[in-house]
């Protein structure tokens, strides 16, 4: 009997955090892709010269919710000649791989739920990549033409670009030396650089191969609504739609938290040793705070009253958050023996700020090409991939490579390493565009009909 | 592509794999046809083997209908052709019945026709430019573009009380006076819509995802283009310089400079660089026509009822989109024994198979924004 309770505290005491965590991600990740769809409509308003949402609380503060409830209430349609049980199955299929993608990423030094899987990087990628049987048999399962060209398109196009991103990873992970999550930016700290400097080509074509892969403009061509109505989602509707949107916008949230966590120090602040640029810690108070009283003065100019006790809380809790992040740096300012004890709270705080200051710009950068680009044609997109990318990233794997054994010979570190990284990625863009233009020039010409490799 | 081989040998060419061809049936309730056209593509994986425009879910009977009313009560009709060029349409309907009745509207009359006449062209382009940009992926300029159209809108309403649909001219000459700040309006627009055009181009035309999806897409040569019957701008980017208000110059168009902008390959990009200069024109024609406009009165003498002698028309003018002619007889009584209406969309839309054939799926949309098709007015 002992055994057994000892058992079960150890079980809880060793699971509890993370099954806390788990909960926290499938209840409250919904809420914060609502927001970020809010802010990518509010970034695409400001753009195009209008307003965006407004109606629904404070300048549309309120919309996610209106959204969720209008999609929660909306009928469920399911087509006649639909394959049910897979047309169920799909989107479930599809936000459960994302889902568990997260499951694998680090926030911060102290948020992780699954601790120290020794293959951290290679789980997300490979899980998440899990989310297109969602989409593909979706499509499939829809028993209509656009659901199944979009079904299609999706595919070829996971499996190009999923290629690109790994080969670019590998470049990246060679610096780290190691799968696991935490140890990446341990990795980056003790180098005293992010690897997205040492490796930037491979950033990029992660950049590029990321974007494609979470099927975003300009390559959204699975769902390009002036193409195919919706793609695979097209005979979705209501609760099941939100469930590809919600996969959809948590595949960016998992492929920027790589990229954060690979190429740009993770939870690190920029430059994490040099110390003359401590002051960066008090960055993300100052921020904080500066948002809140912009609210704070906003407050009068709200035309009702509900709106105005609405922004005022939207500026308490800036302040709040700036109170949190201010305190692990003011502490040890007045109490310097505190050091410390404050540091796990400076390192698990400051570095979750960053962390999602850093995934929030990624995703700021995926939006702003959706905004500005046209969309590939699915001949290019492919060319693109193939005919590039591919190339580019297992070209840079290698100069890389060369570059490390090079940076060892001559005890290059950290910094210093940029000597032998730098030339060998310009290198490998040169070879690369080199391959794509005899590429061109081997196919004379090819007008854009003649698409026999299409799907190749 | 397989331009070069006849249509015999294209019917029967095999599908990739000899898998069967899929029919997909685009339309009419489709976010990129452009209202209510239904395409029927057949498609072997992406690429359209064959293709079938079908019309008519906008076919109202305007031209029957035109049968059945005075010929003052029918000129509001044809506003609700092209509905995105309204004062064009008008505008071709009053001259043909002026013509007709063997009357010339007054000087300052066709001046004002001339001015309102071109901001609809840019209007008309500026939406074309938009809808175009947001089928091939881009979704920016379209709110751009409506910010300007906006603008000239603006000054329609001003001038006639109306926005879309104007009826801005009468058979004769013009009903309304031009309000005391429409040179002023006109010329602030044009003064700040020549940035703006930059901006979009800026976005667009040296854009290499742009330059991928509409250079070598849906080429038109100009003898195809000729055999179609294509006008406009559809015709001029296949290098064709033809041009009604140059070839046979209506309303005040002979007084004003202007270049008549030609394309040389005939594809969608060249439709888009041709439309680009045409608004740039148009901007100029404005700018000329406010210089100047001719005091006097803006009504020829006709008489309430309009009873023209027995006989038959044919005027064209060039609107945005090409060719629109009225073929109009009469009898003798108020109402016209038969108007015919010759619509640019209609005829354009006759490319779209040639233009299509062998292109992928994007590529159709794309095909169908450069034609510039407006379904009101194709069906009528």
């Amino acid at each position: 009997m002992q055994a057994v309770t000892q058992v079960t505290t150890e079980f809880v005491k060793q699971y509890w955090a993370p099954l806390l965590c788990g909960f926290a991600i499938v209840a409250i990740l919904p809420l914060i892709v609502g927001y970020v769809v809010l802010v990518e409509r509010k970034i695409m308003a400001d753009m195009q010269a209008r307003l965006g949402p407004m109606r629904v609380g404070p300048h549309g503060l309120l919309q996610p919710i209106a959204d969720a409830v209008k999609l929660l209430i909306k009928e469920d349609i399911i087509p006649e000649d639909a394959d049910k049980l897979v047309f169920w199955l799909a989107p479930v299929l599809s936000v459960g791989a994302a889902l568990l993608a997260m499951a694998g990423l680090a926030i911060g030094p102290a948020f992780q739920i699954a601790k120290d899987i020794n293959i951290g990087i290679l789980f997300v990628v490979g899980v998440s990549a899990l989310g297109i049987f969602g989409i593909v048999l979706g499509g499939w399962a829809s028993n209509s033409h656009y659901s199944l060209i979009g079904a299609l398109r999706s595919s070829a196009q996971l499996v190009s670009y999923e290629t690109a991103a790994g080969m670019a990873l590998v470049s990246g992970l060679l610096f780290a030396g190691t799968l696991n999550v935490t140890s990446i930016v341990q990795a980056q700290y003790d180098q005293g650089i992010w690897f997205g400097l040492l490796a930037p080509v491979a950033f990029f074509t992660y950049l590029v191969a990321s974007i494609a892969e979470t099927n975003r403009a300009p390559f959204d061509l699975p769902e390009a609504e002036s193409e195919l109505v919706a793609g695979y989602m097209t005979e979705f509707s209501g609760f099941r739609w939100s469930l590809y949107f919600l996969a959809e916008y948590t595949n960016m949230i998992v492929v920027a938290s790589v990229a954060t966590t690979l190429f740009l120090g993770g939870w690190l602040r920029p430059f994490p040793r040099t110390h003359w640029l401590d002051f960066l810690d008090f960055l993300p108070m100052v921020l904080m705070t500066g948002i809140g009283i912009y609210g704070l003065l906003r407050v009068p100019k709200q035309p009702a009253r509900v709106q105005q006790l609405f922004m005022l809380a939207v500026a308490g809790m800036c302040f709040a958050a700036a109170f949190v992040l201010a305190a692990p740096v003011l502490i040890p300012f007045f109490k310097s023996s505190l050091i410390a004890a404050v540091k796990p709270y400076h390192d698990g705080i400051l570095g979750g700020f960053w962390f999602i200051f850093k995934v929030s710009l990624y995703i700021y950068f995926f939006m702003w090409l959706r905004f500005t680009l046209p969309r590939y044609r699915f001949d290019q997109l492919m060319r693109l991939g193939w005919h590039f990318l591919i190339p580019l990233s297992i070209i840079n794997v290698l100069v890389i490579g060369v570059a490390m054994i090079l940076g060892s010979h001559f005890h290059l570190e950290g910094w210093q390493l940029l000597l032998t990284t730098i030339p060998a990625s310009v290198l490998a863009l040169i070879i690369a565009l080199f391959i794509l233009n005899a590429e061109q020039k081997s196919e004379p010409q090819r007008a854009s009909g003649d698409a026999s490799d299409t799907y190749a | 592509m397989a331009t070069d081989t006849t249509k015999d040998a294209r019917e029967k060419q095999k599908t990739l794999l000899g898998a069967d061809e899929l029919v997909l049936n685009m339309g009419p309730q489709h976010p990129s046809t452009h209202g209510v056209l239904r395409v029927k593509l057949k498609l072997d994986g992406e690429r359209v083997i064959g293709s079938e425009c079908m019309i008519g879910y906008l076919h109202r009977g305007v031209e029957k209908i035109a049968e059945h009313r005075t010929y003052q009560q029918f000129a509001p009709y044809v506003d609700r052709m092209d509905y995105v060029a309204a004062v064009s349409n008008g505008l071709g309907y009053c001259e043909a019945i002026e013509k007709l009745l063997m009357v010339e509207a007054p000087p300052r009359a066709k001046v004002i026709r001339t001015i309102l006449t071109e901001l609809q062209r840019i209007a008309s382009h500026l939406l074309w430019l938009g809808t175009h940009a947001l089928d091939i992926g881009a979704l920016t300029p379209l709110f751009y573009c409506f910010r300007e159209r906006e603008e000239i809108l603006k000054i329609f309403e001003k001038y006639c009380g109306a926005r879309l649909t104007t009826h801005a001219f009468r058979i004769g000459g013009l009903q309304y006076e031009a309000y005391d700040t429409l040179e002023k309006d006109v010329e602030r627009f044009c003064k700040a819509f020549e940035s703006r055009i930059t901006d979009y181009e800026e976005l667009l035309t040296q854009n290499r995802i742009w330059l991928g999806r509409t250079k070598g897409v849906g080429i038109l040569k100009a003898a195809e283009a000729i055999a179609l019957g294509a006008t406009g701008p559809v015709l001029r980017a296949s290098g064709v310089k033809w041009d009604i208000r140059k070839a046979m110059p209506y309303a005040a168009y002979d007084q004003y400079k202007f270049e008549i902008p030609v394309g040389t390959t005939g594809d969608t990009y060249d439709r888009y660089l041709v439309r680009m200069e045409e608004m740039r024109q148009s901007r100029l024609i404005c700018l000329q026509a406010i210089e100047n406009i001719p005091s006097g009165p803006i009504m020829a003498k006709v008489g309430k009822v309009l009873k023209p002698p027995p006989g038959e028309v044919y005027h064209a003018i060039e609107a945005p989109k090409g060719e629109l002619g009225y073929y109009v007889i009469s009898d003798g009584t108020v109402q016209p024994y038969r108007v015919r209406i010759r619509p640019p969309s209609f005829v354009n839309l006759q490319a779209f198979d040639k233009m299509a054939r062998g292109h992928l799926v994007a590529d159709v949309v794309a095909i169908i924004g450069t034609l510039d098709i407006v379904l009101g007015e194709v069906d009528r």
